[in-house]
């Protein structure tokens, strides 16, 4: 187990470098920031002053090996237009999106484990058909699409729910729907299967012959046990929502989240922002990969066996 | 078929053969299908022969603007003008003509990098898998990687900061998935490695290169048309969520994901600016999706029965 996690520790910590490099050097071929900073009318001079006040005139290797020095002090440098340390920054930013992501976990499994039961229970009639099409409607629809269609028709046509921004809970509806939406799909599919695959076993056989209650069969014996991939994959799934999802979605709606920061500071060059942001949401998805297989090994015996 | 059996060269029978069989088995797969599949997979072919004919069938230049007839309904609603058969967006371009475009643009784009997907990755799990030891963990590294790394921030990264090139675009697309593939190829590697008509191959003489190329090779392209297909709809879904978001081919190349994002702003007053180019990738992907999973059910034994 111990040798297990070191492995672990030291692939996170090699990814982590892999992209802390990788988003430095995107970001400096990508152009001098200062070009975007001072817009059309900066003089030679002017120009070469703000290279230099921003450490843009060093050689790319010099300014990475500052910036991986300026790291491990925990340093993260100071954002080039708003002039404020890049860490308060994200901190402000990290609130609305796990509060977005929380609200899409939720969501989701709230509605995917119960429809996912229901489908695999009753799979031969038109009930379990009409989940499994309408999960896979969302499945195929791209989010962006979906978070439009609401906005069209929420907001500008019925005027239930505010088109964008943060605050009231209302706010809070479209976003997370949208969010969801693909999540609740492939997660009911999962829960599906994996009910299906419970159900064939032959425990549930031995439950039934021994006169249980169906409903006691499918939720005590059937879904406990299917319960252990689902939050696995819905593990998996997280990370998704924590990453690509939410960058999508909260431009859309205006949500002051980490995923809107990254896009607005992608274009407009705002390198200390982009590069911190990258490296927190990658390290939370990374956090979460690990988090999800430790727990996955610690819930299933058969899992930790198969390690060691 | 008389004619090309006496005029062909010994090679030929072979291809006629193929060809043949070819059609078989795609009679086989029609066969398979019940009526939905059907009409998704005619709907499909519709899509494609759109794409195909978009230069020929659009009635206007997709760029061309018109400030006379600017916002315009489609046909058959008030203020519509004739010839706009879905209307046209706010610097008065056709948006028909603009969908068929970026339709043409959007699967081309998706094909060209599912296809470096599928050569980068099937080349590198091949590698791993009949390499093995450094190689192999070197190449399943990589893997971890990229799994790790959540694609589609990386895709918007690059993009944002590299330009809104078609060549960017395509790499960036081909890299997206390339893992799914070399897991895959590499794990039917392991698995076909083992099994006896490969030995029996070793033990004839047959040279790794032969052994790979001849009969590690077929075994594998069932698994990769599937991971293939889906891809698709997944390279789909990242194009159209990066022109979406303003990050894709720079203005005015019509995408459909870029129309869907530029209409957002005349959402209120316009909805039919976003709703054509809406409904297209939400069929593209649909079409992608409902085929892949057909054919996953097809190769994979063990589903048949559910």
């Amino acid at each position: 187990m111990l040798e297990y996690a070191l492995a672990r520790l030291l692939r996170m910590i090699v990814t982590m470098f892999v992209i802390v490099t990788g988003v430095f050097f995107a970001t400096r071929l990508s152009g001098n920031a200062v070009d975007f900073i001072g817009g059309e009318g900066l003089s030679a001079a002017d120009r070469a002053t703000l290279v230099a006040y921003y450490g843009l005139d060093a050689s790319w290797f010099e300014q990475y090996w500052r910036y991986l020095r300026a790291l491990a002090e925990g340093n993260f440098g100071i954002s080039l237009l708003e002039r404020r340390p890049v860490s308060t920054i994200v901190l402000e930013r990290i609130g609305p999106s796990l509060q977005l992501l929380a609200g899409a976990v939720l969501l989701t499994l709230a509605v995917a484990v119960p429809a996912g039961t229901l489908a695999a229970v009753y799979r031969k009639s038109w009930a379990g058909s009409m989940i499994m099409g309408v999960a896979f409607l969302g499945y195929a629809i791209p989010n962006f699409v979906l978070a439009v269609l609401l906005i069209l028709t929420l907001s500008f046509w019925l005027g239930w729910l505010p088109s964008s921004g943060n605050g009231s809970l209302a706010h809070f509806v479209m976003p997370v729907v949208a969010l969801s939406a693909f999540y609740i799909a492939s997660l009911t599919r999962f829960t599906r299967n994996a009910m299906l695959d419970v159900l064939s076993q032959d425990y549930l056989r031995t439950a039934r012959a021994k006169g249980l209650a169906e409903p006691r069969v499918i939720f005590k014996h059937a879904l406990r046990n299917a319960l252990i991939t689902v939050l696995s994959v819905l593990g998996l799934q997280i990370a998704g929502l924590a990453a690509a999802g939410n960058v999508v979605i909260e431009t859309i709606f205006a949500w002051r989240g980490i995923g809107e920061m990254l896009v607005t500071a992608a274009l407009r060059r705002d390198y200390p922002v982009l590069q911190f942001g990258v490296i927190a949401v990658a390290l939370a998805v990374i956090l979460i990969n690990t988090l999800v297989d430790l727990a996955y090994g610690a819930a299933d015996p058969r899992v930790r066996l198969a390690r060691s | 078929m008389v004619h090309t059996t006496l005029s062909a060269p010994p090679a030929a029978p072979s291809l006629v053969h193929r060809a043949t069989r070819l059609r078989a088995g795609l009679a086989d797969v029609w066969a398979d299908m019940n009526w939905i599949l059907r009409c998704t997979a005619i709907l499909g072919i519709v899509l494609v022969a759109l794409a195909l004919a978009a230069p020929l069938i659009a009635p206007f230049d997709p760029n061309a603007q018109s400030l006379l007839s600017r916002l315009k309904p489609p046909m058959g609603l008030a203020g519509a003008k004739d010839g706009y058969l879905l209307g046209t967006d706010e610097l008065g371009r056709d948006i028909l003509s603009r969908c068929l475009h970026g339709l043409r643009l959007t699967l081309g784009v998706a094909l060209l990098g599912a296809v470096i997907g599928l050569l980068l990755g099937g080349s590198l799990g091949l590698l791993a898998g009949i390499a093995g030891g450094r190689v192999d963990d070197l190449i399943m590294s990589l893997v971890d990687i990229q799994i790790a790394v959540p694609f589609t921030l990386v895709a918007l990264l690059t993009v944002a900061l590299l330009g809104g090139d078609l060549s960017v675009l395509i790499a960036v697309l081909g890299i997206a998935y390339w893992e799914q593939y070399a897991r895959i190829t590499r794990g039917e590697v392991l698995r076909l490695r083992e099994m006896p008509f490969i030995e029996a191959a070793r033990a004839a003489g047959a040279s790794g290169w032969r052994i790979a190329v001849r009969h590690i090779l077929p075994n594998l392209i069932s698994p990769l048309v599937v991971v293939f297909t889906v891809n698709i709809s997944n390279i789909v879904l990242l194009e159209s969520t990066l022109s979406f978001l303003g990050l894709g081919l720079r203005p005015p190349t019509a995408t459909l994901g870029a129309m869907v994002g530029m209409g957002r702003d005349y959402l209120p007053s316009a909805p039919w600016i976003v709703a054509a180019p809406a409904l297209l990738i939400l069929l593209v992907t649909f079409v992608i999706q409902m085929l892949g999973d057909f054919l996953r059910d097809r190769t994979d034994v063990r589903l048949r029965e559910r």
